[in-house]
């Protein structure tokens, strides 16, 4: 499978602001491909400029080898899902579901078919007579999926669609749009904050943040490598330790020095030199909590520390433990829940340990990290 | 029961101040005249004969044609600038708003009177025209049923632009780039999702518009002439110059049957069963 749909290169500004800078992306044909970030980051503005309602500044957009970026939202083969389903309120459902057929000037019977099938598609046949404020805001969703999709648009953008709906509904309507897209077959562009819409439905997650994209990756990809500080940040949880490459070994690990901890081994995901300033990244999940002095391994990294704080949340316990400067947050899954031993609790001596292979190196280049090098160990550049 | 309560002050001045005089008005109009301009004992139905005069066909006719004028010419003119007003930066809207008001900061007889210096056969924009050869030095501006229009229209243009406006402003716009989303040319998206969407607005400016200007008395009493009078004119002339009230009633109740059977016609349209694709007003934002 191919380039479908393409961004090259697109600026946008608002007066002062910058929304997009530079954003280059390519979305492949049938996949449902996840712009996500922050409110702000930019992953609206680009949705827009792929609908047609916002013409970049610079920089092209290309749909199936098509350049688009000048043609008007009416002619173009991509329809919108928004982000309150902006459904026509003076319309019956099954008006609104038929709008496009109608503008594009398709004889009646055939609507009246069209129409019905897109109305068994999304499970709303018998509400084709009720107006918009007379139906849930799960049933709106659905309506506003059938006038997206009964003009067989190439791509389908939808606009933080599950936004406005609660959080049963929502993981409902995440399988609900699942299995659309496997019945349809089309591209979608997803616009969502929530990262846990973005993992669950997403072939391809584009983290965008201030304008920028910072990673394109499949959501595996994304949560267990990120690329900047920022993705590990706001995917997931994520532990940071401000540390210091001392010693590479071989191709594959590296030693680090990190104020507080005895020396951390880290596997390398791409080369390090000795010296390279980096952030350590771990996982909340990744790191086990015990009471005793875990078995010595050489590639598990033991500190001791003092639990500050014990989250009950149901299915797992999240534990705030202090080693140095550092507080790190440490989930644990529920098995067999105090049955085991002793519980961790309040102000606990416990042992923290991670697999060198379960950390992750993320560059620290940016200008505010010249100022931290005051706080890195002595005797290091 | 609060509610009722809460409804009450209008409901006691709107029978006071309205209901009741509608309802003298009828009656008067069924007593015969008395004459010395008051009004006579027992009941009667000549006043309602004597509207077969047969000068009243042609005042009723052109009072209507030139209220639905000026009701359709205010609606268009004020549909662009209302929408504009909605569409501008929010900073500017108070301005442009203050700019539809300031009018009614002047007297509405000067603001009359200053059309009539203005269009008098010696007036700026009578020379204006004659210099210009667009208007030959005979041609009266005034006293004829334009000049009449013209200031229906300029007096009530701003009484067009408010409620089209309120509506607009309420008017969610993404509707408008969900239409183009979904193929509509931005005529279409405006004629298919916008007008419906302002349609209260609409009807409420329509009905500010064409009911005051069905009544009109002094417009056309300064602005035009023996060939352009309205029935405002003609009741006018009833009450102060022929003394003869209960025709002068008769007058008003038929101008009030105009008004009102339309709207009532309409309302049993929309009760009775779905019109269809007529612009109904909606349930509101």
């Amino acid at each position: 499978m191919e380039e479908f749909l393409v961004f090259d290169k697109v600026s946008k500004s608002f007066g002062d602001v910058q929304a997009l800078k530079n954003v280059s992306l390519s979305v492949k044909k049938g996949e449902i491909f996840s712009l996500l970030g922050p409110s702000g980051c930019g992953k609206t503005t680009l949705l827009r400029v792929a609908a047609g309602f916002e013409r970049p500044d610079s920089g092209r957009v290309y749909l199936d080898g098509e350049d688009i970026t000048d043609i008007p939202p009416n002619r173009r083969k991509v329809n919108t899902i928004f982000q309150n389903y902006a459904l026509f309120p003076h319309m019956s459902v099954w008006e609104n579901i038929a709008f496009g057929l109608k503008v594009a000037g398709m004889p009646g019977a055939r609507i009246t078919e069209e129409v019905n099938r897109m109305l068994a598609l999304v499970h709303m046949e018998d509400q084709a007579r009720k107006k918009p404020d007379q139906i849930s805001g799960g049933q709106k969703q659905r309506v506003a999926i059938a006038r997206a999709l009964i003009n067989k648009p190439r791509v389908l953008l939808l606009d933080e669609p599950l936004a406005a709906l609660d959080l049963k509904l929502r993981q409902r309507m995440i399988i609900e749009l699942d299995s659309i897209h496997d019945e349809v077959g089309i591209t979608f562009l997803f616009v969502t904050h929530d990262q846990g819409e973005a993992m669950s439905l997403s072939d391809q997650i584009a983290v965008m943040n201030e304008g920028n994209v910072e990673q394109v990756g499949t959501p595996v990809q994304i949560y267990e490598a990120p690329v900047s500080s920022f993705s590990a940040a706001f995917i997931g949880d994520a532990n940071f330790f401000e540390g210091m490459v001392s010693r590479v070994e071989g191709a594959d690990y590296s030693r680090l020095s990190i104020e507080g901890f005895p020396e951390v081994l880290c596997f390398n995901d791409q080369p390090r030199s000795q010296g390279d300033l980096v952030y350590l990244s771990v996982r909340p999940e990744k790191v086990r909590i015990s009471r005793d002095r875990p078995r010595d391994d050489e590639r598990v990294n033991m500190v001791e520390g003092a639990v500050e704080d014990v989250i009950y949340l149901g299915s797992h316990t999240r534990y705030w433990v202090r080693v140095d400067q550092y507080r790190l947050a440490v989930t644990r899954q529920h098995q067999r829940f105090q049955l085991d031993e002793k519980p961790v609790t309040w102000g606990d001596s416990v042992w923290l340990s991670w697999h060198a292979d379960d950390g992750f190196m993320l560059q620290r280049y940016e200008e505010k990290d010249e100022d931290l090098l005051a706080f890195l160990p002595e005797g290091e550049e | 029961m609060r509610e009722w309560l809460t409804s009450l002050p209008s409901f006691i001045w709107l029978t006071i101040l309205f209901v009741i005089p509608t309802v003298l008005v009828f009656a008067v109009a069924l007593k015969p005249a008395d004459p010395f301009g008051g009004v006579g004992a027992g009941w009667t139905l000549d006043t309602f004969r004597d509207l077969g005069d047969p000068n009243y066909p042609a005042i009723v006719w052109r009072t209507l044609w030139m209220s639905v004028v000026a009701t359709a010419v205010c609606l268009a003119a004020a549909l662009p600038f209302a929408y504009y007003i909605a569409r501008s930066d929010e900073r500017l809207r108070p301005v442009l708003l203050m700019a539809v008001v300031i009018p009614f900061w002047t007297n509405f007889l000067i603001r009359i009177f200053a059309w009539k210096v203005l269009l008098h056969p010696e007036g700026l924009v009578k020379r204006l025209l004659v210099s210009f050869h667009l208007v030959s030095p005979d041609v009266s501006l005034m006293y004829n049923e334009g000049a009449v229009l013209m200031v229906l229209i300029y007096t009530y243009l701003p009484f067009a632009v408010l409620p089209i406006y309120a509506a607009s402003e309420k008017f969610d716009f993404r509707l408008i780039e969900a239409a183009r989303d979904l193929g509509c040319r931005k005529w279409r998206a405006f004629y298919s999702v916008f007008l419906p969407g302002i349609s209260r607005g609409l009807w409420t400016a329509a009905l500010v518009v064409f009911v005051p200007a069905l009544g009109s008395y002094v417009i056309p009493d300064i602005m035009g002439g023996p060939a352009s009078e309205m029935i405002g004119n003609k009741i006018a002339q009833r009450v102060f110059v022929d003394r003869n009230l209960p025709h002068a009633s008769a007058l008003s109740a038929l101008l009030t049957i105009v008004v009102v059977l339309p709207m009532i016609v309409y309302l049993l349209r929309r009760g009775t069963g779905e019109s269809g694709k007529h612009p109904v007003v909606e349930a509101g934002p």
